[in-house]
């Protein structure tokens, strides 16, 4: 886990959620959606906290946290961009867009840029084949996605360099 | 909460039919395609220029949002009926699009940007005095089915693209929730369990066992209480049909979530949906509210005595959820991992209790077999495999989009008649079905009857309705390596077969894929295939050599390719290819040397350009941007 500015981060936020789940048989996965939510990601001291109020060992948490796809342990970027390399969009063209952005942003599926300007991630099928490829930009769906438009694009709204 | 007994339900119903023929019979009636497919296509501003076309021309009609009618390549979708005139659905009626579809509907305008569809012609089936209502398009002059839709039998789908979802007036006009109330007011739990049964319906997730028997084992359980679980983790990549009805049809699945819950004795149910469905998600949570406060959720059912409660648990994300103890384990908080069978979910499954799990689709087609009767429903289809299959059409073919078709059509009818065949001139490879735990079929298996046994018997699975269509530009070797990739990073980690055998299968495919292997790792890779299969604790396990099998079987030629001659036959693979200038078709654009970002193209402006290999790194944006089809890929290099 990365080490966090203590000062940044409001705990008192996670009150609410708690006092929702806190009775509920099967809560750990809510709650971690719904601080993740609040947060934009999960803190180390937002999971020792979960930890704590739920009653469960901190050990689980963690391990849940990082079985699953779409918890986030550290900082996004402030745009992402969610490119689906679904079956129909791998067959259509997701790989080329791959290595262009690896071309031109030196960022790989997963990674944020050093300026923490732009996140890339994989999906595995957003459920658009039929717009294949999909690339969806801070929650934009953009689909028939091309090299240079996805390029532009991102040129275009980020401070990328 | 009140409580609807069956006398207010069936005036409740008299209501919205007549509401609903208000609706479709008013001056103007308009309808547009609101899944996410639409959406994403740009349905939500078309929605807008609707309304200021409407209030120009002064008509005050209200436009219905309904759910997606499949057709996806024509996103997104709207139709207009003047009363007394046709319905006519128009194809790609982006925003700007709108004002020219107003004029050619009314002012006998030409179109330009937007098609037109077909005629679109409400059809109503009867049987036992119930009724299942569809949407038919036909051609606007000849009157025949459109192609798409000429081998198709909705079904499942009917209300799809009919009716709006987030109205459960809309549902209750077309005979929505009267099942529930036969189910309630009419049967026992057994003869509900006995007509399932022996309406063939076979599982809709992929494994085909059959619904009503699943259902009594869960009923013989003697135990309370007993959970009803609704699989809507669709993650295979290149299916999207349960969030097509999900987000078209809501009321159906919930419907037949309750009937199933009354059948085997259960008075909760847990609808586990993937978070990356969020529409399918909010449409859910509306029609439950909208349930519940008719009294059709809750207590005391239609004053039958059954009670019956529903919650929306949402997916984080991992693909092994749709593995049925997966997702049990995850609903209960854990990491989704599965466990070792027996014992099965019917005898102990969520919290240890037993639990029912099916598919979306299987509850969905719940409502209209107890409608129409197991009768209707077994004459469609085939003998072992009755009713219709929905398939996501998707991949390098002409028509792509969501569809139904009775069991036992061959492959061969649904890719060309109702996809169209193959678009740009090229041909048909491969078709691949069941998406990463599935196969995929070449040519001499087009005449292949699609049903749950004879796609076994050839290899591929029925899945839960992934159809991809490859063609010759794609590299079968690359794309096993794909799906491969895919479940080494969904593969939960639990058992070393799946761990570790995928890993090591990917790490031959990408020895294959860069021209560094030899026909040795072709034994390496049944050998860990068997491993796989016979060790591995789940079907994610067991079945992800599947398509690298099949690949293997079908395309063996390809493989050999790769391994002895260093070659793509698709120029596909980056280590076995080359891009170069046709220096005839080069006119000196500049086009390619400007977007190149290794800077490995050289030439004047108005010369023949040229790409320097050493530099090259064969990213292909000189192939996408060239507007004189003057680059070419070589393999071998």
């Amino acid at each position: 886990m990365t080490q966090d500015n203590h000062n940044e981060i409001d705990l008192s936020l996670m009150d609410e959620i708690f006092t929702q789940y806190r009775h509920q048989a099967g809560a750990l996965i809510p709650v971690l959606q719904k601080a993740q939510e609040t947060y934009g990601y999960l803190p180390p001291d937002v999971l020792q906290l979960i930890a704590r109020q739920l009653k469960i060992p901190l050990s689980k948490v963690y391990g849940v946290a990082t079985f699953y796809a779409q918890f986030y342990l550290e900082r996004r970027g402030r745009h992402i961009l969610r490119l689906c390399d679904g079956t129909a969009c791998h067959v259509k063209g997701t790989p080329i867009l791959l290595t262009s952005l690896e071309d031109h942003f030196h960022l790989q599926p997963g990674e944020t840029s050093e300026d923490n300007e732009l996140t890339v991630e994989i999906v595995y099928c957003l459920g658009s084949c039929a717009l294949a490829p999909v690339a969806v930009f801070d929650g934009k769906v953009m689909g028939r996605m091309k090299q240079n438009v996805l390029l532009n694009t991102i040129k275009k709204k980020t401070d990328i360099n | 909460m009140q409580t609807t007994l069956a006398k207010d339900l069936a005036e409740r119903q008299a209501l919205a039919h007549s509401l609903w023929q208000d609706k479709i019979q008013a001056d103007v009636y308009i309808t547009i395609g609101m899944g996410t497919c639409g959406i994403a296509a740009g349905a939500g501003d078309t929605v807008v220029a609707i309304q200021r076309e409407l209030d120009a021309r002064g008509l005050k009609v209200a436009i219905s949002q309904v759910g997606c009618v499949g057709m996806c390549s024509y996103e997104p979708m709207m139709e207009i009926q003047a009363r007394g005139r046709e319905r006519i659905n128009y194809g790609n009626a982006m925003a700007k699009y709108v004002k020219e579809i107003f004029r050619h509907y009314f002012d006998e305008g030409e179109l330009r940007k937007a098609v037109i569809v077909g005629r679109a012609i409400p059809t109503i089936s009867e049987s036992h005095g119930h009724q299942l209502h569809s949407l038919s398009f036909v051609g606007p002059e000849d009157g025949q089915y459109i192609p798409f839709q000429s081998k198709q039998l909705r079904i499942v789908l009917s209300n799809c693209g009919l009716i709006d979802p987030e109205s459960i007036e809309d549902y209750l006009a077309v005979d929505g929730y009267s099942a529930l109330q036969r189910a309630l007011c009419e049967m026992t739990p057994e003869e509900v369990i006995a007509e399932v049964l022996d309406s063939g319906l076979r599982g809709r997730g992929g494994g085909g066992f059959p619904a009503g028997l699943k259902w009594r084992f869960a009923r013989q359980t003697p135990s309370w209480p007993k959970y009803v679980i609704c699989n809507a983790d669709e993650g295979d990549p290149g299916a999207f049909m349960d969030r097509s009805v999900l987000e078209g049809d809501p009321h159906s699945v919930i419907e037949g979530m309750i009937i199933a819950g009354y059948a085997i004795g259960a008075e909760y149910g847990y609808i586990y949906a993937r978070a990356e469905y969020p529409l399918a998600i909010h449409r859910l949570n509306i029609a439950i509210a909208q349930a519940r406060e008719l009294g059709l959720l809750g207590e005391n059912i239609l004053g039958s005595g059954f009670n019956f409660e529903l919650q929306i648990k949402e997916g984080a994300g991992a693909f092994v959820c749709g593995e049925e103890t997966a997702l049990m384990n995850s609903i209960m908080g854990e990491r989704g991992q599965p466990w070792p069978r027996p014992p099965y979910p019917a005898v102990a499954g969520v919290w240890g209790q037993p639990s029912n799990v099916n598919n979306v689709k299987s509850y969905a087609y719940t409502p209209r077999i107890l409608r129409m009767g197991a009768d209707w429903f077994k004459s469609l289809g085939t003998e072992g495999s009755s009713g219709t299959a929905v398939f996501a059409l998707t991949g390098q073919v002409e028509r792509t989009g969501l569809i139904e078709v009775p069991m036992g059509i061959t492959l061969r009818e649904i890719i060309f008649d109702v996809g169209g065949g193959i678009g740009d001139n090229k041909h048909f490879k491969a078709v691949q079905t069941g998406g990463p735990l599935g196969g995929c079929l070449p040519r001499t298996y087009l005449d292949t009857p699609v049903d749950f046994d004879s796609l076994r018997a050839a290899g591929a699975v029925m899945g839960s309705g992934g159809m991809i269509v490859a063609d010759e530009t794609t590299c079968m070797v690359e794309f096993s390596k794909y799906f491969m990739q895919f479940v080494v990073d969904e593969s939960c980690g639990k058992c070393p077969p799946c761990r570790i055998g995928s890993t090591r299968m990917l790490e031959i495919l990408e020895r294959i894929t860069e021209g560094e292997s030899t026909l040795a790792d072709l034994d390496e890779i049944k050998r860990l295939a068997r491993g796989m299969q016979q060790g591995s604790l789940c079907a994610l396990g067991q079945l992800a050599p599947s398509p690298v099998l099949s690949v293997l079987r079908h395309f063996e030629d390809e493989f050999i390719a790769h391994i002895e001659d260093k070659e793509c036959p698709a120029c596909v693979c980056k280590a076995l290819i080359t891009y170069r200038v046709i220096p005839d078709n080069c006119t000196g654009c500049m086009v390619c040397a400007r977007n190149c970002a290794s800077d490995a193209i050289s030439g004047e402006k108005l010369q023949v350009h040229e790409i320097d290999p050493s530099l090259c790194i064969r990213c292909g944006l000189c192939y996408t941007v060239c507007n004189f089809d003057a680059i070419e890929i070589i393999s071998p290099r």
